[in-house]
């Protein structure tokens, strides 16, 4: 099978914070390569004390990441990452701001080694409703959250209580279509957008992550042991419901053709592949509520609790 | 060209050459100076011009040569190409596909390909060329709309080849069409593509059209089209400069360029070869840059510019095309209801730009189609003057076919100038009456009527290779408004001869800020002349565009264009 390197881009209008997201990544990428395209080596695109190289086109980042700048070739610029001495293992595309992320999407859809693993749009929460409706870019900032597989609403520390009551109320009235994080300075729970580890050690590489408590308290993860047999695309489609509270979920489970398949849930986008040999199955999944259960994840999901999960509930094998 | 001189001999014969003093005599000049609108004689000394005037009151400035090779022809300033792309040059060693008849670099007339099957056939003659069973076969200008079923797909190009990968792109350059090989090695011969600009066949494949350059750039590679699509190369620009020539420019633009180093040392090389006989502007567009690192680098450009490779100049894209849907357009938007176009620029950093660009003195061109566009140009610079007042910033709306009375009457309070699409008129008209802006709107695309009446300073373009390079077809699409199916399209904003003759002259030079230097026929400016058959101010307004160019003068060296 031919390796297919995930794609996630990063949308969002000129100062949501993207760029910031993006070096918060690097700097979490517990040792996942990582290549970033953006379409321009902005005013410091990447924080100084990760940089290693530049060579034109190509800066070469600490723990073997690096960050192409794209111009107005995309596909020019994953040739050049293809000609690179080893594949990345993940690839994170920052958009323009005023680019439809969509779009990107779309054309990426068509290049083959991809696997378009979500849209995440910032939103700068002090600005979005008043840019909203701006003459020349309300239009377009509206089809940037529409877009959006994943909203992040950035900068929040910045509004006061009604504040915050009033934009939640606003997204909710108009962009409920994808689920929705928090932030500050686009620090996410990095795992939400890069490959965690599933399985039976997923907690912990989770929480090895280095974000400060109190972001990493906003989140709730849940890892689910998948011993028995799905219908892996309702699975998949369940998982990435709104209504199902998750902003990501990653991993293995057995289709009922007894194949692995690899889920992909980021926000309200999901995909399912072939996994790739010797994994073992399970999933793992991040809340934005602490009120979401394992026992309620899995009612939501319509997954049993087998026998030997059970059991191995009760050794307090998840411990 | 000509045999290049010894490299021993060339400073001599410069020298002697160019310090004489040579005076022409025309059947007439006319020399866009009002204040003597036509004479007999102008003499040359240096690459420049002497005077203007009669051979009696030429022979003061002394010795002279009398050169009356011209005596049957018309002299006029040489032609200004405001806005086109050198790239053109290199696109001609595809296989030349389009509707109409154009004429090569080399002279030779292509006759226009009036049905799909003479398409094929001009493909298959070229096919019969190629050794390599593998080699790419690629073709440019197609227009399908002309053709019955507008639709071209895979099978009929393999019915070329099915070995080879074949591309063809498109007159409005937004898109390809492809074989199933070119389809195949980029692995786009799949079933479950779902694209917008991915047509499939009934068959669930796609059919080989490939709709906007994010779809069909990756394919386009694998078609023949090898690297940056919108770059010359050295021989591209020879052949580019012999186009000019033929079509009597002595001034051209190259107008959305990336200036990497490597291509602005091929372009100072290759322009100031002794027989290069064009001036070329090259302007480095934005995108890719931030604002910061834009106004960094045109600056440098600035101070690597020659005499005919200049640079230092930016062009700013703030939105995509009529055609394509993607241009920004005001309420009530496109006529079939698509939705509104795309920006390519952020307002914030538009600004950003132009304020920088104002403070460093540097001019900028923006490319606008849509009439959303044009106000955001307008309000940026009109904000942007505030901060920077200047009084000679030239900064000009490059198409802007959609701008309407108020904002000319706007652009003229900021002294702005327009370089007009006035070419889209003939091509695309139909279009724009039946399909994207409407009857209305579509009669006033490309306003130079209004234009003028406003006191804008004018020019107008041909955007080659999107439209053959040629300054008095464009005169003559200005002046006569006729599409391609012969209606007049807009008769109120037709302007006359003259006036047209001005926008390819002294209206594009000043747009390009060198209208000291070139655009018209007096003393102490460049020796830069078109050198016509035929009077342009004398033949009906209907065969301007046939009227046979001879060749060029460019700053005193004269280029036959039989020779080229």
């Amino acid at each position: 099978m031919q390796a297919v390197t995930p794609v996630t881009i990063i949308g969002g209008y000129l100062g949501c914070g993207k760029t910031t997201l993006v070096n918060h990544l690097l700097r979490n990428a517990n040792g996942a390569r990582l290549a970033v395209l953006v379409n321009d080596f902005g005013e410091l695109p990447i924080d100084a004390d990760l940089i290693e190289a530049q060579d034109g086109d190509v800066i070469s980042l600490s723990g073997g990441c690096v960050c192409c700048s794209f111009g107005d070739d995309l596909s020019r610029s994953l040739k050049t990452l293809r000609a690179l001495d080893s594949l990345p293992d993940h690839i994170f595309i920052e958009a323009s701001g005023v680019a439809l992320p969509g779009a990107i999407g779309n054309s990426l859809s068509l290049l083959r080694g991809y696997q378009l693993e979500g849209v995440v749009v910032l939103v700068d929460a002090t600005s979005v409703q008043a840019a909203s409706v701006q003459k020349y870019i309300g239009d377009t900032i509206d089809r940037q959250l529409n877009d959006a597989d994943l909203l992040v609403l950035n900068k929040m520390d910045l509004l006061n209580d009604s504040q915050a009551i009033e934009l939640r109320q606003w997204i909710c009235e108009y962009y409920a279509h994808a689920p929705l994080v928090e932030a500050v300075y686009s620090k996410i729970d990095p795992a939400i957008l890069l490959n965690i580890k599933t399985g039976r050690n997923s907690r912990d590489a989770s929480n090895q992550a280095d974000y400060t408590h109190d972001i990493s308290s906003m989140y709730s993860s849940i890892s689910l042991r998948m011993d028995q047999q799905v219908d892996v695309p309702i699975l998949a489609e369940r998982l990435s419901d709104k209504g199902c509270g998750l902003v990501r979920a990653k991993g293995f489970v057995m289709d009922y053709d007894n194949s692995i398949k690899t889920i992909q849930v980021v926000g309200r986008r999901w995909s399912v592949t072939n996994a790739p040999a010797g994994v073992e199955t399970g999933l793992v999944c991040i809340a934005t509520s602490s009120e979401l259960t394992e026992e309620k994840l899995r009612s939501f999901c319509n997954i049993e609790v087998t026998k030997q999960d059970a059991a191995k509930l009760q050794c307090g094998y998840f411990d | 060209m000509r045999t290049p001189v010894p490299v021993e001999f060339q400073a001599q014969d410069t020298y002697h050459e160019l310090e004489m003093t040579t005076i022409y005599s025309a059947k007439k000049i006319i020399t866009m100076n009002p204040a003597r609108p036509v004479v007999s004689h102008v003499a040359v000394r240096d690459g420049r011009i002497l005077g203007a005037g009669t051979l009696s009151e030429l022979v003061g400035f002394g010795e002279y040569s009398l050169d009356e090779r011209f005596e049957d022809k018309i002299l006029m300033p040489g032609l200004i190409e405001g806005h086109s792309h050198a790239v053109e040059g290199k696109w001609w060693r595809f296989v030349y596909c389009g509707f109409h008849d154009r004429m090569d670099p080399h002279g030779k007339i292509w006759s226009g390909l009036q049905t799909m099957d003479d398409v094929i056939a001009r493909m298959q003659e070229k096919e019969k060329t190629l050794d390599d069973p593998t080699q790419a076969l690629t073709g440019w200008a197609i227009d399908p709309i002309y053709y019955s079923d507008k639709k071209i797909t895979r099978q009929m190009l393999d019915c070329i080849s099915s070995t080879r990968p074949i591309g063809i792109i498109h007159a409005s350059a937004h898109t390809m069409s492809v074989n199933t090989k070119a389809l195949e090695l980029s692995d786009f011969m799949r079933a479950g593509i779902e694209h917008v600009g991915v047509p499939l066949g009934d068959d669930g494949m796609p059919t080989g059209e490939l709709k906007g350059p994010d779809v069909y750039f990756s394919v386009a590679q694998e078609a023949g089209f090898d690297g940056n699509m919108l770059e010359f190369d050295e021989s591209g620009l020879i052949d580019f400069s012999r186009l000019c020539v033929r079509n009597g420019v002595t001034t051209a633009t190259d107008l959305a360029a990336q200036l990497s180093d490597d291509i602005v040392d091929v372009g100072i090389r290759v322009t100031n070869e002794t027989d290069f006989p064009v001036r070329i502007f090259s302007f480095r567009f934005h995108i890719g840059l931030t604002p910061q690192e834009l106004i960094e680098q045109v600056k440098s450009l600035k101070l690597r510019s020659t005499d005919r490779f200049r640079l230092g100049k930016i062009k700013v894209i703030a939105d995509g095309s009529i055609q394509g849907f993607t241009a920004r357009l005001n309420w009530p938007g496109y006529y079939n209801g698509a939705p509104n176009g795309l920006w390519y620029i952020a307002p914030e950093q538009m600004l950003a730009i132009y304020e920088m660009a104002l403070e460093a003195e540097l001019q900028i061109h923006t490319h606008t189609n849509g009439d959303e566009a044009t106000d955001l140009a307008l309000d940026t610079l009109e904000a942007a003057l505030k901060k920077h007042p200047s009084n000679n910033h030239r900064f000009t709306i490059q198409h802007g076919q959609l701008i309407n009375a108020a904002q000319y009457r706007r652009m003229a309070k900021l002294d702005m100038c327009v370089n007009h699409f006035a070419n889209h008129h003939f091509y695309w008209g139909d279009e724009h009456y039946r399909l994207t802006v409407g009857p209305e709107r579509a009669e006033r695309m490309n306003a130079c009527r209004t234009a003028l009446d406003n006191g804008i300073p004018l020019a107008i373009h041909s955007d080659a290779p999107i439209t053959p390079l040629s300054p008095l077809f464009t005169a003559w699409c200005a002046v006569n408004r006729l599409t391609h199916s012969g209606r007049t399209q807009g008769e109120y904003e037709k302007i006359t001869v003259e006036e047209a003759l001005y926008a390819i002259t002294i209206g594009a030079a000043y747009t390009l800020n060198i209208d000291d230097e070139v655009g018209s026929i007096e003393a102490g400016k460049q020796a830069d002349f078109a050198v016509l058959h035929e009077d342009p101010t004398a033949v009906p307004a209907m065969q301007l565009k046939d009227i046979g160019v001879w060749g060029t003068i460019q700053g005193g060296r004269v280029f036959a264009a039989s020779d080229i």
